[in-house]
């Protein structure tokens, strides 16, 4: 036998085992498909940004038929659900104690000064806490005010004069639909998850059972050790990618814009960097305690926080923004995010794609040293 | 007495067995304070410099004094200057740009022959929220346009408008929403961590059927290995408590004591999962997974980051057996609308039937394992 056929023998003997370890336990085959299928839809369908059934408390101090077509406007809408209080004060106490999110009042001059063109004041109060909410309603409640006033101008026989219009174009998502960037999101760090959770115990547990040595002491490589416990994981994460991808494309209706082709290498890459690091906690960690610990810390929340899934990368702080440069999910967020809805702009996805592929070359030249150090 | 001598006996060891390795211990005490300040930064949804290419047709006084308005305020962050159609895909695509504001030939002529003008914003809709927020900042922007082109012009107003006013955020801080919930956010990781594999650690090295055998009840047991996760949980809980107040200003307005009988029923309902999981588990490794599994959707599911009104109703029924989703509220209530006790207390009973149910369960796993 050469050793070109021994080298084969030997990897695929690690491939297999590594494989029929998987299929022991099947809590990995678990993690890869029922974990994808079940955190994609609990979230796909969870998380929104999209503020609908706003809780608007109305107060109109004296009703007539002006009051009567504003806040007929408001009933219209299908952002809000209109509530009516007969003073500010019951109002008040409603915002206060959170059974409205916000406050509509037109006080007992509303008519008069709206008659005598004396840009008569609507109130509005809303909740802020949540401040982003609050911006997205405060928008709605514009878009409501401003329809009301061109239909009330027009009534009147007069034309509303607004110097400058807006006029918005919002390209890719013409819906504004939330689902459709979080979704391709949502794959990206249930991904990183899948990725670290199948491999982060792995090699810690041999460690602690003293396997790791008994493989040692055989000819085999650390580079076929690594290409052994990779592979076999590598196909279980592919397989949870596609099933979150069709899922994203046939159950959350999210366009799919781009190539397919270009999908599955960059999932590809991404997966090995998602695996990569997995193995590399697996190896620095001593055992499988610290190991589980350090994959919580370090994959979940800053996936979820500083990937630009959900928090404009752009809009943090430099120092805060360089830290992100650190974080896979962010290069596989960007990717996702213009594969499905703006589609193959190379210079987007090939300049993501070459900072995971640095990644992965980092990641896996770390776990082949540190393999070889803790042999010692 | 003899009780309480074997609880504080085995909490004793079980915040040794934590603290005394060199790695375990930094997990604890380096990443939640490193996240803290990462996070507390990161997690805004309020943008500036967002990057604007201008197209202007125009070039005449009022069309530069538009756009002055706009590059000079701190949300955007001129990138571009454009003279063709063709320039606007390829500076949107990249991603050069978050949004170019065209303004046409006719710009001024029609303002000032006293005709609605339009200016067109192409927005890249990639994120859905981004793109909404930033109309929002440009009609804020153009609205005051308006109104100082009208009084220059000496032309009627609107007959109608708005006086918008938040309430508790007066000026709609984002980090004031975010950071209290890391508070919630990062007790509820350590808590899970330092939990979630304490018996099933000691099951797979066998020392848990000694402690079984020892004179101690189960009870005890389940006391005295509760007492780490809540000492650790309420320890690091407020250190970033003072963090979110002291460094990054976020107002406490409301009962300290409130904030902590959540933040103790919180921790109480957290130890009891990490406990149920951990003794569920037959390994390490399946600890683990209950953990991820319990932690992530807890986390993306609980109002921090995506509001629970927005979810559909099923969803929202499940977010009921969630304790952050409490935890969060109270925490808001108490930084930001001021509240008390009185108004808390339909978040503090729920918390305490979760922790109830849930160290029940873990104190009769510890005996009745499934197996």
């Amino acid at each position: 036998m050469n050793t070109f056929t021994k080298k084969r023998m030997r990897l695929m003997g690690m491939i297999r085992k590594e494989s029929l370890q998987i299929l022991r336990d099947p809590s990995s085959i678990a993690i890869a498909f029922v974990l994808p299928v079940i955190l994609l839809l609990l979230f796909g369908y969870g998380v929104s940004l999209d503020a609908k059934g706003v809780r608007l408390a109305t107060v109109v101090e004296q009703p007539d038929t002006n009051t009567t077509s504003l806040i007929g406007s408001f009933q219209q809408s299908e952002y809000f659900v209109p509530i009516v209080y007969n003073s500010i004060q019951e109002a008040e106490e409603a915002l206060r104690s959170l059974k409205v999110d916000g406050i509509v009042w037109l006080r007992n001059d509303f008519s008069n000064r709206l008659l005598s063109r004396n840009n008569a004041p609507i109130g509005v109060y809303v909740n802020g806490v949540d401040a982003n909410q609050a911006r997205i309603t405060e928008g709605y409640i514009q878009g409501v005010w401003q329809n009301w006033l061109l239909n009330y101008t027009h009534d009147q026989g007069q034309d509303l004069k607004i110097p400058v219009l807006l006029e918005p174009r919002i390209w890719f998502n013409a819906a504004v639909n939330s689902r459709y960037f979080l979704v391709p999101g949502l794959i990206a760090v249930i991904m990183t998850l899948i990725g670290a959770m199948l491999t982060s115990m792995v090699v810690a547990r041999e460690w602690e059972r003293g396997t790791m040595e008994a493989l040692m002491v055989t000819p085999i490589h650390i580079r076929e050790i690594v290409i052994g416990k990779l592979v076999p994981y590598f196909i279980l994460g592919m397989g949870g990618m596609f099933l979150s991808v069709a899922m994203a494309v046939w159950l959350f209706d999210v366009p799919l814009r781009g190539s397919f082709w270009a999908l599955t290498a960059a999932s590809a890459l991404f997966m090995m960097v998602a695996l990569g690091m997995g193995l590399l906690i697996s190896i620095v960690a001593k055992s499988q305690f610290v190991a589980g610990q350090v994959s919580i810390i370090v994959t979940f929340l800053p996936a979820f926080i500083l990937s630009g899934f959900i928090f404009q990368i752009s809009s943090m702080p430099d120092a805060i923004q360089f830290i992100t440069h650190v974080i896979p999910a962010r290069y596989f967020v960007a990717i996702l995010q213009t594969l499905f809805l703006a589609g193959n702009i190379w210079p987007v996805i090939l300049s993501n794609a070459a900072a995971l592929l640095i990644m992965m070359f980092i990641f896996l030249g770390l776990v082949k040293r540190k393999a070889r150090k803790q042999l010692d | 007495m003899k009780t309480l001598r074997r609880i504080i006996a085995l909490a004793i060891k079980e915040l040794l067995a934590i603290l005394k390795d060199k790695q375990s211990r930094f997990i604890l005490i380096g990443p939640p304070i490193a996240q803290l300040m990462v996070f507390g930064y990161a997690a805004t949804f309020d943008l500036n410099h967002i990057p604007v290419a201008i197209y202007n047709e125009d070039h005449s006084q009022p069309s530069r004094d538009l756009i002055a308005k706009i590059t000079g305020s701190p949300h955007f962050e001129l990138v571009d200057y454009i003279e063709h159609d063709e320039q606007i895909t390829p500076l949107i695509d990249t991603k050069k740009t978050l949004i170019v504001l065209h303004l046409g030939s006719s710009f001024s002529s029609d303002l000032k022959r006293n005709q609605p003008t339009k200016v067109q914003a192409i927005i890249d809709g990639r994120n859905s929220n981004t793109a909404l927020l930033t109309l929002g900042y440009l009609r804020t922007i153009i609205t005051d346009f308006n109104l100082g082109w009208a009084k220059q012009n000496g032309l009627p107003g609107p007959p109608a408008s708005l006086q918008i006013r938040p309430w508790f955020n007066e000026n709609l801080v984002s980090r004031w929403f975010v950071v209290p919930g890391i508070v919630g956010l990062l007790s509820l990781v350590i808590t899970t961590i330092v939990t979630g594999l304490s018996v099933a650690r000691e099951r797979e090295a066998g020392t848990f059927d000694q402690l079984l055998v020892t004179p101690l009840r189960p009870f005890e047991v389940l006391i005295g290995k509760s007492i780490p996760g809540i000492l650790i949980g309420l320890t690091e809980g407020s250190f970033i408590l003072l963090m979110a107040v002291y460094w990054f200003e976020i107002p406490l307005r409301g009962s300290i004591g409130a904030l902590y009988l959540g933040m103790f029923l919180f921790l109480l309902s957290a130890t009891g999962i990490g406990l149920m999981i951990s003794s569920l588990a037959v390994t390490q490794q399946q600890g683990i997974l209950g953990a991820f599994l319990f932690l992530v959707p807890s986390v993306i599911l609980s109002g921090f980051a995506t509001p629970i009104a927005n979810m559909p109703e099923f969803i929202q029924h499940l977010t009921y057996i969630n304790p952050l989703r409490y935890f969060l509220i109270i925490l808001r209530g108490v930084f930001l609308e001021g509240d008390s006790y009185t108004l808390l207390v339909d978040q503090y009973w729920p918390m305490s039937i979760i922790a109830i149910v849930t160290l029940s369960i873990a104190g009769w796993l510890f005996r009745h394992r499934l197996s």
